[in-house]
């Protein structure tokens, strides 16, 4: 099996195992304010290290490319408040003409 | 509006980004057929898009997994709150289960009573499920017919979408702090450590420093 369908697979598995045992545990068990803060938090940097890994690296060097550009474009757009299709489309446009023309 | 109105207003546009999940996953080297399988099966965005993020890039299956898993823990938060509201056992926990999620969590508690509670939860629920799957599908058949996703921007646009999704849970000093730290840990990570570490490596980070406070 490939790498790819073997990661679908326990991906699949683990995001329901983790909804269902949401509807099935007492309320009680996740109501600790050290729990409530690392669900805080885990979001936040695995997001930030996906945004920074697949902006400035490349294998294992850090590079900065067209990408590089696009993301800049993508924070100052968010920074005015943009709604966050244009975000993304204004981020992938840069990109794509830099890659390009550059 | 009425809560069914939200619900479907949410449904088709959250839904809409499907496409753009259909087609950062055939960038990142998955096929058409396994971009429609993640979105029935594990159905939640950042999940997804983290698991073809860390592949797409030359991480393992196992850090790709471990990543995306992570990322999901907040969908069985959000069930412990769900449940106590809609009161649910057998196949429609199951069904129930599947579609709790940041949209028809959100649309829930932004009712008043807990009918419709209830009722938006199902709907939101349903709708993203159904758009995001069909969009999705036409996303990755699209990107398999444009060819080289860089001159497109698709490999922009992944990290793009999660800077956005990041955008609003950066309220206060603290969490910007606890970013900026994620940023340069993975930076300073990428150099020595295999593919797919560096961001495992920040979800150390949000352990310890949630953990002392």
């Amino acid at each position: 099996m490939s790498p790819q369908w073997i990661s679908v697979i326990g991906t699949s598995f683990f995001c329901f195992a983790f909804k269902y045992l949401g509807h099935s545990v007492p309320a009680s068990w996740l109501n600790h304010p050290r729990i409530q803060r690392i669900n805080t938090y885990i979001p936040i940097v695995l997001l930030t290290g996906l945004v920074t890994v697949q902006s400035f690296t490349e294998k294992t060097k850090l590079v900065i490319d067209h990408r590089a550009a696009g993301i800049a474009v993508a924070f100052t757009a968010l920074l005015l408040k943009v709604p966050f299709p244009f975000v993304v489309i204004s981020a992938a446009v840069t990109s794509a003409l830099v890659y390009r023309y550059a | 509006m009425s809560v069914k109105g939200d619900s479907l207003g949410v449904g088709i546009t959250v839904g809409a980004f499907g496409s753009a999940f259909g087609a950062a996953a055939i960038a990142s080297h998955f096929t058409v057929l396994q971009a429609c399988a993640l979105s029935l099966l594990t159905f939640s965005g950042a999940s997804q898009f983290a698991l073809i993020g860390v592949l797409g890039t030359g991480g393992s299956a196992l850090s790709g997994i471990a990543t995306s898993s992570l990322l999901g823990i907040r969908n069985g938060l959000y069930g412990v709150r769900m449940a106590s509201i809609l009161e649910i056992s057998g196949w429609r926990r199951l069904a129930g289960a599947q579609i709790t999620i940041d949209e028809s969590t959100g649309v829930a508690l932004g009712q008043d009573s807990p009918a419709e509670m209830k009722r938006g939860f199902w709907w939101t629920g349903t709708a993203v499920f159904i758009f995001w799957n069909i969009f999705t599908l036409l996303g990755a058949l699209g990107a398999n017919a444009l060819g080289n996703p860089s001159a497109w921007g698709l490999d922009t646009a992944i990290p793009a979408i999660f800077l956005g999704l990041v955008w609003h849970r950066l309220e206060s000093r603290i969490t910007w702090a606890i970013a900026i730290s994620a940023c340069v840990l993975a930076l300073c990570l990428t150099p020595i450590a295999p593919a797919g570490v560096p961001i495992m490596a920040t979800a150390g980070l949000a352990i310890i420093l949630g953990w002392r406070e």
